[in-house]
């Protein structure tokens, strides 16, 4: 009677039978942890506009590098800063004339508890605190310019002893966030996504104290001839995408 | 190798010194308490040695961190006493690592206590031998292969820790940052010569402790 | 107050025991029984491995357990020794090691046995340095007698020790034990379901089964209560304590007085004066109304028939007395009957001299 478990065999297999819209297609992803938020956000938007679909990878920067250096299946990297993007472009795994600056983050030195940090910082001449966070200044951007802005306002020597290193700007966050450490430089997103209530005390550090944390983007050699990789970075550059990735803390470039 | 690297060495075997005698202090009672007690608390307990073995070592950091941080009751409890918070110390790591290797201590000494059964304590007993006189002149000695694998694998264990230590340590050199933690930097900075140096030391150094352990085994094995 | 007193109540995991008894604290008591009547918690509740809910251990007016009074001595502060039915050496210390763990843990002034006296008793002076592991089940026992001799114990505890033990082996040790029975003045329990070991190191009998006390009494009179299953098993017996006389050289025959004669027994059974101990399986006693002449017994002692019973179809036992000792005889129901025997009737008890055992 095999006639009768016919239906159920094509209701089975209908999903893989029946084709979707011709140009729908997914577009694999390697994101910035710091950017977990903003594609949480970009995401749905995109996919309602363009009909492709997002599949994201977060984690740090240099560890996507090295995944995509070994043939991870990525169409579009967004890096957390320029270095491995253009690392990636002289190796020559990218799509030439694809790389561009999507975001610039804001460093600011946080504490969870109100009235700690002061608003032009001067906590970090003066302050009596056990420790200050930061991300590991050698791999992590935000952790380089956190000891720009110790060596401009000459308070390295000060605050190297008290220095703890989370692995990435994450970890940093979290030794803040549960009080372990009283401050820390941290991504201004990160401080921009938490409730009203817990926002504590903070100083956004003024962006002449170190370099631009430009975060790059680039296409991905796999996705030369993928129509929907390059929709979505064309997206990313969109007036709509722009104010979705300001809203978050972040600046796009004019 | 650089100064770093030798300070995140010896850091590493200290950190695992000082825990593998916390965790014979400490796993020693436990074990023995498990294999003698007919308390219905003897599975839970148990169980709750065991959790290290199951949860992902960064989730048992992140909740020391928060336990032992100053909103923590862990934190609260040490400011209480004027120690601070030990998230970032030294004393921190080793609380870290002797909850996160306490299986691997735990077990082999009770797998030992088990062997050694009842009789040998109950003939020690009719010999006069007091409780504690018991424990010590024929219970420890007797367990001995247990204690030495546990030794052995509590310390290996406490070298290898990765997750733990990033999330409570802070990789402060010379004070948190241990060898697992120096190695993985080295790697996520594309220091791959440095990565390979230490790397292929604790290749070495694991297969060495491993080999001991097996040779303990071997030698002790008319005992079992 | 010189007796061991043992009153104890306990229900262990669906074992019920309600043992009571009162046992001379000299020689050594046999608590008696089959296997899973109850006899080794009574010893573990002796000892103080156990504590019986209800209980009373007493030694010579001096309790290790008075449950009226909410009183119980830990097993480490009783003056015992134990002997495990395993030897339960201490895999970590060689044999002087183990010898000494209890002797070092006895006070001075309490120590009543020297090291070398045990271990010249138990023959181990060749095995001192050995370590525990590397001996034969025999010397392992040996050693583990000799250890709980050295605490000095007021009362020592024997669990089956010789049931785990080869033939062999136990031929080995029990004349070791003998020996001890013989010279040491410390009183013991000694645990068994094997009769014939019963009877030959025995004084006293403490018979259990399912957890209670059948009957409790002098080993002698245990043994040929035609009341009790020991006098109506196959292997019945009675045991006569006699006192070496005289020696036959050219016959290879010792002569032996007792308190209802004098027996002749085979071989050079113990040196002159000494005491030895002969067990008579009933199978082997016949009985006569006239004293037999020209019979191959040598053995023909003067008997008063206490007590007849049927303990199998076609089959008696007749329990007689000689002097005070009580002997036991098998015969068919058919010669009882022919011979008219009766309770109070004076005979004749014929012993081969070939049946007489040590």
């Amino acid at each position: 009677m095999p006639h009768l478990f016919l239906p159920f065999l094509f209701v089975l297999l209908a999903p893989f039978l029946i084709p979707g819209p011709a140009t729908a297609a997914d577009v694999t992803v390697a994101a910035a942890a710091n950017f977990t938020e903003a594609i949480n956000r970009l995401a749905p938007d995109f996919e309602r506009r363009t009909g492709h679909r997002l599949v994201t990878s977060f984690g740090a920067t240099g560890k996507l590098y090295a995944q995509i250096k070994n043939g991870a299946p990525f169409d579009v990297l967004l890096a957390a800063d320029a270095a491995y993007p253009r690392r990636l472009e002289a190796e020559r795994l990218t799509v030439s004339g694809t790389r561009f600056i999507y975001a610039t983050g804001r460093l600011v030195l946080w504490s969870a508890r109100a009235g700690v940090v002061d608003k032009d910082g001067a906590i970090l001449r003066k302050g009596d605190f056990a420790h200050l966070a930061v991300a590991n200044p050698t791999t992590a951007p935000y952790g380089a310019a956190a000891v720009q802005v110790m060596r401009r306002l000459g308070v390295e020597e000060r605050l190297r002893p008290r220095l703890v290193q989370g692995e990435n700007i994450t970890q940093a966050f979290q030794f803040v966030r549960s009080g372990n450490a009283l401050l820390g430089f941290v991504a201004w997103a990160q401080v921009r996504a938490l409730p009203a209530a817990q926002v504590g005390s903070y100083w956004l550090v003024p962006v002449e104290l170190y370099a631009p944390l430009h975060q790059e983007a680039v296409l991905l050699k796999r996705a030369a001839d993928a129509p929907a990789a390059r929709a979505f970075i064309d997206y990313l550059r969109s007036p709509p995408a722009r104010s979705i990735i300001e809203e978050l803390g972040y600046t796009t470039p004019r | 190798m650089s100064e770093a690297d030798w300070l995140a060495v010896w850091l590493t075997i200290k950190l695992a010194a000082v825990t593998t005698a916390v965790l014979l202090l400490v796993g020693t009672p436990i074990a023995w308490w498990i294999a003698r007690t007919r308390s219905w608390l003897k599975q839970p307990v148990a169980a709750f040695v065991a959790l290290p073995l199951v949860l992902p070592p960064t989730v048992l950091g992140f909740y020391l961190l928060l336990f032992l941080g100053p909103n923590g009751p862990g934190g609260w409890l040490t400011q209480t006493l004027a120690l601070g918070t030990l998230p970032f110390t030294f004393a921190g790591l080793v609380i870290g690592s002797v909850i996160y290797s306490l299986p691997f201590v735990v077990q082999p000494i009770y797998n030992a206590f088990e062997a050694v059964g009842e009789r040998p304590l109950e003939v020690a007993a009719t010999l006069r031998a007091s409780p504690w006189n018991r424990f010590f002149t024929v219970a420890l000695p007797l367990a001995r292969p247990g204690l030495l694998t546990a030794t052995v694998l509590g310390f290996a264990h406490t070298v290898g820790e990765f997750g733990v230590v990033l999330m409570i340590g802070g990789a402060i050199p010379g004070k948190t940052k241990v060898l697992s933690v120096a190695i993985y930097d080295h790697v996520e900075a594309l220091e791959y010569v440095h990565a390979h140096a230490l790397s292929a030391g604790m290749v070495v150094f694991a297969f060495l402790v491993l080999l001991v352990l097996f040779m303990i085994n071997r030698r002790w094995e008319p005992l079992r | 107050m010189s007796k061991i007193e043992v009153s104890l109540q306990t229900a262990l995991g669906g074992f019920a025991l309600d043992a009571v008894f009162t046992a001379p604290s000299r020689g050594i008591t046999a608590l008696f029984g089959p296997s899973g009547s109850g006899k080794t918690s009574v010893l573990r509740c002796v000892a103080g491995l156990v504590r019986a809910p209800r209980g009373k251990v007493c030694i010579d007016g001096e309790c290790w357990q008075d449950e009226s009074r909410r009183h119980f001595v830990p097993a480490h502060r009783r003056a015992i020794g134990y002997v495990f039915q395993e030897a339960s050496l201490f895999a970590h210390l060689s044999v002087r090691d183990n010898l000494e763990y209890g002797l070092n843990r006895t006070p001075a002034k309490e120590r009543r046995i020297e090291f070398g006296q045990a271990v010249e008793w138990l023959g181990l002076k060749a095995l001192l340095p050995r370590g525990s592991q590397h001996l034969s089940g025999g010397e392992r026992q040996r050693v583990a007698i000799a250890r709980a001799l050295l605490s000095s114990p007021r009362l020592l505890l024997l669990d089956e020790p010789l049931s785990g033990l080869d033939d062999a082996a136990k031929a080995d040790i029990v004349p070791y034990l003998e020996r001890l029975h013989r010279e040491l003045s410390i009183p013991a329990l000694y645990v068994s379901h094997a009769a014939e070991e019963v009877a030959r190191l025995c004084d006293y009998m403490v018979l259990m089964e399912n957890g209670a006390v059948r009957a409790h009494g002098a080993l002698g009179a245990m043994l040929t209560r035609l009341d009790l299953p020991l006098a109506r098993s196959d292997t019945a017996s009675a045991v006569i304590d006699a006192t070496v006389v005289e020696r036959d050289d050219a016959f290879q025959l010792t002569y032996l007085e007792f308190n209802g004669g004098r027996l002749a027994a085979i071989g050079d059974t113990a040196p002159m004066g000494a005491k030895a101990r002969f067990r008579v399986h009933a199978r082997d006693v016949s009985v006569a109304l006239v004293r037999p002449e020209r019979t191959s017994a040598q053995n023909v002692l003067a008997a008063q028939i206490e007590e007849i019973a049927e303990d199998a179809p076609g089959r008696v036992v007749v329990r007689l007395r000689v002097g005070d000792t009580i002997l036991l005889a098998r015969i068919t129901r058919k010669s009882a009957s022919d011979l008219g025997l009766k309770n109070g009737m004076p005979v004749y008890a014929q012993i081969k001299s070939v049946a007489l055992l040590r």
